[in-house]
């Protein structure tokens, strides 16, 4: 019982800090059609920045707002100068996004050297609770409280709000959106700066639950984001969360049992799905 | 009486072929005006040219006055002209209330402070309602569009082009792929719209009774030239059009 309950609260935590980075993905992608492969760099720039501001204040919350303030600002920075000019060209999305994932981890070593780093979580979430013989870790439940808290302002976001509207109408026709008259490129840059803002949240929440960061980090767990978006359909936000719990279930119960296929599982996972259901466990059809 | 839209010499050629040769009408405020001619007439490619999805080969296009010929399809939305496609154009995963209400609100001018604005959500809610009043579709504004009937689509697109509130209408064949049962439905929504008497509409269908009751004047296309512009009577009475396009079948 106390292990099924700990594997599953890992898996969570995990699971939720997939799903930032996998949110932004998902959206970027249905919205624009675009393809960011440097998503996983903001990931990492979140997790230094964040860091580096809570060294410096001394306070883990303004570390969070700094990391958030960097991913708003970086994504801003790659729509209007990297991504800009290449819409409606994949190929070279892919090559531009690719370059910039490289020079986004390069630029890390630059700024806080080649090393990694070790992040600690501040002393109020250090520790645990003990229910009976259950233990319960508090920074995982502060991990799925801010994911939780995320998915909800999202969704509130998109269904409640004029841009939230236009957003999901985007992901459907965004054609069709401009014919009505509206700007998309504005909503866009919106988007744009939302999702790196999740992805550079998760990478500063990532830091104290792993002990430490390193350059790498955000290509690593970019490749399970791109797992999410697939399994939970292309341009689906609630899919993405629903995804991002089931392979952070699936890779903490497997690295626990069977510790050589946990990165395997999620693989096939993503090759089921594309066999059996291409669009998605939960995208609409076509 | 003044022109809202005005064509002179308008032509588009693809490769070798001229789709739309020099067409040249006059469009006045408040009017209605229907085109007929048979398939790859270049009903749809004139249409196209006005609404900007297209930019002609030669010739240009007057709104109000002020050429708009090279205008974006956006520019000419916020200009004033507003158009409905052959094929239904809805966003099938919204409802079908938040389907107008993203019309109402690029009307409003979505382009300023999208974000906080909550306030006036409910006002926007309130007008879309009333447009889907007026297409007789306000009893299903809670279903998802993807679950209507092709025939309240076509209505569902109709009330979003209305929320625009462009001055004038651009409705491509309404009534194209709807069965028998509902073609009285979108006539009446189209007459409901005529009769709020504060819009200029142009038309394209097949339908001849349809176009009798409705136009002010109707154009004959045949092979992409103007073959006739003139009152429902008058055309009828053209011995050039009855021979080319209605075969006299309304001698």
């Amino acid at each position: 019982m106390d292990l099924f309950f700990n594997l599953t609260l890992n898996g969570l935590a995990t699971g939720m800090l997939i799903f930032l980075l996998a949110a932004g993905l998902t959206l970027i992608f249905g919205l624009m059609d675009v393809l960011n492969f440097a998503h996983g760099g903001l990931f990492a720039w979140g997790a230094y920045s964040g860091l580096w501001v809570y060294s410096q204040t001394g306070s883990f919350l303004i570390g969070i707002a700094g990391a958030i303030l960097t991913g708003f600002l970086l994504g801003i920075i790659t729509e209007k100068w990297i991504i800009k000019p290449v819409y409606g060209n994949h190929v070279q999305q892919i090559l531009i996004t690719l370059g910039l994932m490289l020079v986004l981890s390069e630029m890390l070593k630059v700024v806080w050297g080649p090393n990694q780093l070790t992040a600690n979580p501040p002393d109020y979430l250090v520790g645990a609770w003990e229910v009976g013989d259950v233990i319960i870790i508090k920074y995982r439940v502060f991990i799925i409280f801010v994911g939780l808290l995320i998915f909800g302002g999202v969704q509130y976001l998109l269904k409640k709000t004029k841009i939230g509207l236009v957003v999901r109408a985007g992901v459907m026709n965004k054609e069709m959106v401009q014919a009505l008259g509206i700007n998309i490129q504005k909503v866009f840059m919106f988007v744009f700066m939302i999702g790196s803002g999740m992805a550079a949240l998760g990478g500063v929440l990532l830091g104290p639950y792993s002990g430490v960061i390193h350059a790498g980090m955000g290509m690593e767990f970019a490749i399970l984001a791109f797992i999410v978006v697939v399994i939970g359909g292309m341009g689906n936000f609630k899919g993405s969360i629903l995804a991002a719990i089931l392979v952070g279930l699936s890779g903490s119960f497997m690295a626990y049992y069977v510790p050589d296929l946990s990165l395997a599982v999620n693989m096939l996972l993503m090759a089921v799905v594309l066999l059996v259901r291409p669009q998605g466990l939960f995208g609409a059809k076509g | 009486m003044t022109a809202l839209i005005e064509t002179k010499d308008l032509t588009i050629t693809f490769g070798g072929h001229t789709a739309v040769d020099s067409v040249t009408i006059t469009v006045p405020e408040k009017k209605f005006k229907s085109i007929i001619g048979p398939n790859g007439a270049g009903k749809t490619t004139f249409f196209n040219l006005l609404s900007g999805q297209l930019s002609p080969t030669k010739g240009s296009i007057y709104y109000r006055g002020k050429d708009i010929t090279r205008l974006s399809p956006t520019k000419r939305t916020r200009e004033g002209i507003g158009r409905s496609f052959q094929i239904t154009n809805v966003f099938p995963n919204l409802t079908v209330l938040e389907n107008v209400r993203l019309a109402v609100q690029s009307q409003a001018g979505v382009r300023y402070q999208m974000l906080f604005h909550y306030k006036k959500y409910h006002d926007f809610e309130e007008k879309a309602l009333e447009w889907l009043k007026l297409v007789l579709l306000d009893d299903k504004k809670d279903s998802l569009a993807s679950n209507l009937a092709h025939g309240e689509k076509r209505k569902l697109e109709i009330a979003m082009l209305l929320a625009l509130e462009t001055e004038l209408l651009l409705l491509d064949e309404p009534t194209a792929g709807m069965s028998l049962e509902e073609v009285p439905a979108i006539l009446e929504v189209i007459k409901r719209i005529k009769e709020q008497g504060n819009r200029t509409i142009i038309l394209i269908e097949h339908k001849m009774d349809m176009i009798l009751d409705l136009s002010d004047s109707v154009m004959v296309l045949f092979n992409g030239r103007l073959l006739a512009d003139g009152t429902p009577e008058e055309i009828m009475k053209n011995e050039t059009v009855q021979s080319a396009y209605l075969g006299g079948v309304y001698e």
